[in-house]
C-alpha cells in the first residue's frame, strides 16, 4: 500500500461537493439521471445542478416522505432517481417509504443522506443522524455506505448510477483529505479497503472516521511503534465478512470506529461477524455512546468522544493491554 | 372494445362473488372495503386502462396503483379475470409461501407497486407521473385511496406536489364509503369536506356514485377534468355494497363470513344477477 500520510492531500473537498459533482458530470450525459430534493439543493450542492439541468430535478419542498415515494414512482418509471435530503430527516421522517417503496417494493431509488453523522454540530439531535445504519440494516434489500474521502465518494456516486438495487449514501460537510493515491486500492461495494497495513491490530473506520483513525495509525507508529492495519469500511451492508475475518485472523485487536450510536452500526455488524466466528482476542467499539449528545461542532463532538486521532490511538493502547 | 353497463354490471356481481369466495377460502381477508370498491376497479381494468398482461412491461401502458392496499382481494379477482395470472392462484390465498398475500406485492403480476402502509400510493403516483412528463409520454397514472387513509400526512405533501407539478395525466379516487376499522370516518378523523380541501390545493375534482358505472365510465372518459390539474374522483360508495347484512356496516371491515352468511350472500348476490336485464 506504501505510504499514507504523506500522500494525503490535505486540501480535499468535502464529500457533498464531489458527489453533486460527479452526479452532474453523470447527468449531463444520462438524461435518465434525476435529483431530487426537499428544499435541499443548497446544502446538497445542487444549485448548479439545478441551473444547468433544469429538467433533471425534481424539487419536492420540505416533505421527506414525499421525496422518497415520489423517487420511487419516478425510479418505477425508469429514472435513475437520487433522492438528496439531510441524513437525519431522510431516514427517520421517510423511513417507512424506504422501507416499504423502496426496498420492498425494489425501485431503484439511490438515497444520499447528506450532511450526516454530527456534521450539523450544534444544531443538535433533531439534525444528527446517529441512527441511519443501525435503522436500515434491519431493512431487506438496501446497500448501506459512507463513503471517507473524494476518492470514494466519486467512485460510489459512479457505481450507483450503475447498480441494479436500492442504495443509501451518507456524506458529510466536511473537507477530506484523500486516504490513499494508490491507483490498484480501488472502490467496490461491499469491499473494504485496506489504506495500510499492519499486524498488531485492525482499525475498522468508516465515513469521516476514518481519517482522525489514519492519523491515529501514524501516531502510534511514531510514539508507540504499533503497526496498525486501517481499513475505510465504507460499505456497511453488505459488510466485506471475508476482509474483517481474514483480518481478524492476521492481527491482534479490532477497534471500530463510526460516526453513528454504538448501537446497530458497524461495530456491532463487525462484533456479530466476529463473535460467531469464535473470535477471541480484544474488540472495541468506538462511536457516539447513548446518551444526549454533547453540543459542539463536529471536531469537538468527535474530540469530546474520541473519534479524535488523539482519542483512537489512546483507545488502542489501552485495548492492547488488555491482549 | 368497451364493455356495455349490462355486462358490466354482470362482472361486478360475479367478482362480488369471487371476492367472497377466496375470503372465506383463505379464511382472511377486507370483505367490506373489497365490496366497496370493486365497481370502480371493475370500470378502470375494463373500460378505462390502457393495461393488459400483453402491454405490462411496456414503459407506455397506464399505471394503477392502489393505495388502499388492504382490498387487495378486489384487485386480485380483476387481475385474474384480465388473464394476468390463473384465478387457481387465488386458492393460496395468505397461505404458506403463497405471493398472493393480504397486500398487494410486485411478486404477483399485473401489480405495480408494493402497497399496505396507508398514504403511499399517491406519492408514488406523483413520481410516475411526473416522470411521464418528463419523458413526453402519454400514459396516465391512477390511484384508489380510502376515505380513512386520508389523514397520513403524506398524502396531502403528494396533493401539493401534484398540483405544483400541473399532474392532469394523474387521477386519483377516493373509495369514499365513510367507515373505517374503528368506526364512521366522522368519528375517527373527519375528513370532510373533502371535495373542498383538494380544490384548494389546486386539484379538479368531481363527486360521483362509486357505483354507477355508467358514472364512473363517464368520469373516467372526462379526465382530465381540468387540463394543467391533477383530478379527484370522490365515489361515493357503500362498504359492503352488494351484501344486505354486511352493507355499511364497521364489523365487516375485515370480517370473514362463516358458511351460512357466505350462502345467504351468495343467494343475494345471484338474486342481483338475475334481475340484470
Amino acid at each position: 500500500m506504501g505510504a499514507v500520510i504523506e500522500n494525503t492531500n490535505i486540501n480535499g473537498k468535502p464529500n457533498q461537493d464531489i458527489f453533486s459533482a460527479t452526479l452532474q458530470e453523470l447527468a449531463t450525459v444520462d438524461k435518465s439521471i434525476v435529483a431530487v430534493t426537499s428544499d435541499s439543493r443548497g446544502s446538497g450542492k445542487l444549485v448548479k445542478f439545478g441551473t444547468d439541468l433544469p429538467e433533471q430535478i425534481v424539487e419536492i419542498g420540505i416533505a421527506e416522505q414525499n421525496l422518497v415515494g415520489v423517487a420511487a414512482g419516478l425510479a418505477s418509471a425508469g429514472k435513475k432517481a437520487f433522492a438528496v435530503s439531510p441524513a437525519c430527516f431522510l431516514t427517520a421522517r421517510a423511513l417507512e417509504q424506504i422501507k416499504n417503496d423502496v426496498a420492498y417494493s425494489n425501485n431503484q431509488v439511490r438515497l444520499i443522506g447528506i450532511s450526516a453523522g454530527v456534521s450539523y454540530g450544534a444544531l443538535g439531535s433533531t439534525h444528527h443522524s446517529l441512527h441511519d445504519f443501525a435503522v436500515l440494516r434491519a431493512i431487506n434489500n438496501l446497500i448501506i455506505a459512507a463513503p471517507a474521502d473524494n476518492f470514494e465518494t466519486r467512485e460510489a456516486v459512479k457505481q450507483a448510477v450503475l447498480l441494479n438495487q436500492p442504495l443509501y449514501l451518507r456524506f458529510g460537510k466536511k473537507a477530506m483529505p484523500t486516504l490513499t493515491d494508490d491507483k490498484n486500492n480501488g472502490f467496490e461495494f461491499g469491499k473494504g479497503r485496506v489504506i495500510k497495513n499492519g499486524n498488531d491490530l485492525t482499525i475498522i473506520a468508516t465515513g469521516e472516521t476514518v481519517y482522525p483513525a489514519l492519523l491515529a495509525v501514524e501516531k502510534l507508529e511514531k510514539e508507540h511503534d504499533i503497526k496498525a492495519t486501517i481499513v475505510s469500511m465504507h460499505t456497511i451492508k453488505p459488510l466485506d465478512n471475508q476482509l474483517v475475518l481474514q483480518l481478524a485472523e492476521k492481527t491482534g485487536a479490532i477497534i471500530t470506529v463510526e460516526e453513528h450510536s454504538i448501537y446497530g452500526g458497524l461495530g456491532e455488524a463487525c462484533a456479530s461477524l466476529l463473535l460467531a466466528s469464535g473470535y477471541n482476542k480484544p474488540f472495541k467499539i468506538m462511536g457516539i455512546p447513548d446518551e444526549y449528545t454533547i453540543t459542539g461542532s463536529q471536531t469537538e463532538i468527535f474530540d469530546h468522544y474520541g473519534l479524535s486521532a488523539d482519542g483512537i490511538a489512546l483507545a488502542v493502547t489501552e485495548l492492547l493491554v488488555k491482549q | 372494445m368497451m364493455m356495455t353497463v349490462n355486462e358490466l354490471t354482470a362482472k361486478s356481481v360475479t367478482y362480488r362473488k369471487k371476492i367472497l369466495q377466496y375470503i372465506v377460502g383463505a379464511k382472511a381477508g377486507h370483505t367490506g372495503g373489497s365490496l366497496s370498491c370493486i365497481d370502480i376497479l371493475n370500470v378502470l381494468y375494463n373500460n378505462t386502462l390502457n393495461v393488459s398482461p400483453e402491454n405490462f412491461t411496456s414503459p407506455d401502458r397506464d399505471r394503477y396503483i392502489q393505495s388502499k392496499g388492504h382490498c387487495v382481494e378486489a384487485l386480485y379477482v380483476v387481475l385474474a379475470d384480465k388473464g394476468f395470472f390463473p384465478e387457481d392462484d387465488l386458492n393460496t390465498l395468505c397461505r404458506y409461501k403463497s405471493h398472493y398475500i393480504g397486500h398487494p406485492t410486485r411478486k404477483v403480476n399485473g401489480i405495480e407497486q408494493n402497497t399496505g402502509a396507508l398514504g403511499h400510493g399517491l406519492p408514488i403516483s406523483v413520481g410516475t407521473a411526473i416522470a411521464a412528463k418528463m419523458d413526453n409520454k402519454d400514459y396516465r397514472v391512477f390511484t384508489l385511496l380510502g376515505d380513512g387513509e386520508l389523514p397520513e400526512g403524506s398524502n396531502w405533501e403528494a396533493a401539493l406536489t401534484a398540483a405544483h407539478y400541473k399532474l392532469d395525466n394523474l387521477c386519483a379516487i377516493i373509495d369514499n364509503n365513510k367507515l373505517q376499522i374503528t368506526g364512521t370516518n366522522a368519528e375517527v378523523c373527519d375528513t370532510d369536506p373533502i371535495d373542498t380541501k383538494f380544490e384548494s390545493f389546486g386539484w379538479a375534482v368531481k363527486e360521483i356514485d362509486g357505483h354507477d358505472i355508467n358514472a364512473l365510465t363517464e368520469a373516467f372518459a372526462s379526465l382530465p377534468f381540468e387540463k394543467g390539474k391533477p383530478s379527484l374522483i370522490i365515489a361515493h360508495t357503500i362498504k359492503g355494497k352488494g351484501v344486505s347484512f354486511m352493507e355499511n356496516s364497521v364489523k365487516w371491515h375485515h370480517g370473514v363470513p362463516n358458511q351460512e352468511q357466505y350462502e345467504t350472500a351468495i343467494t343475494e348476490l345471484n338474486e342481483i344477477m338475475a334481475s340484470i336485464n
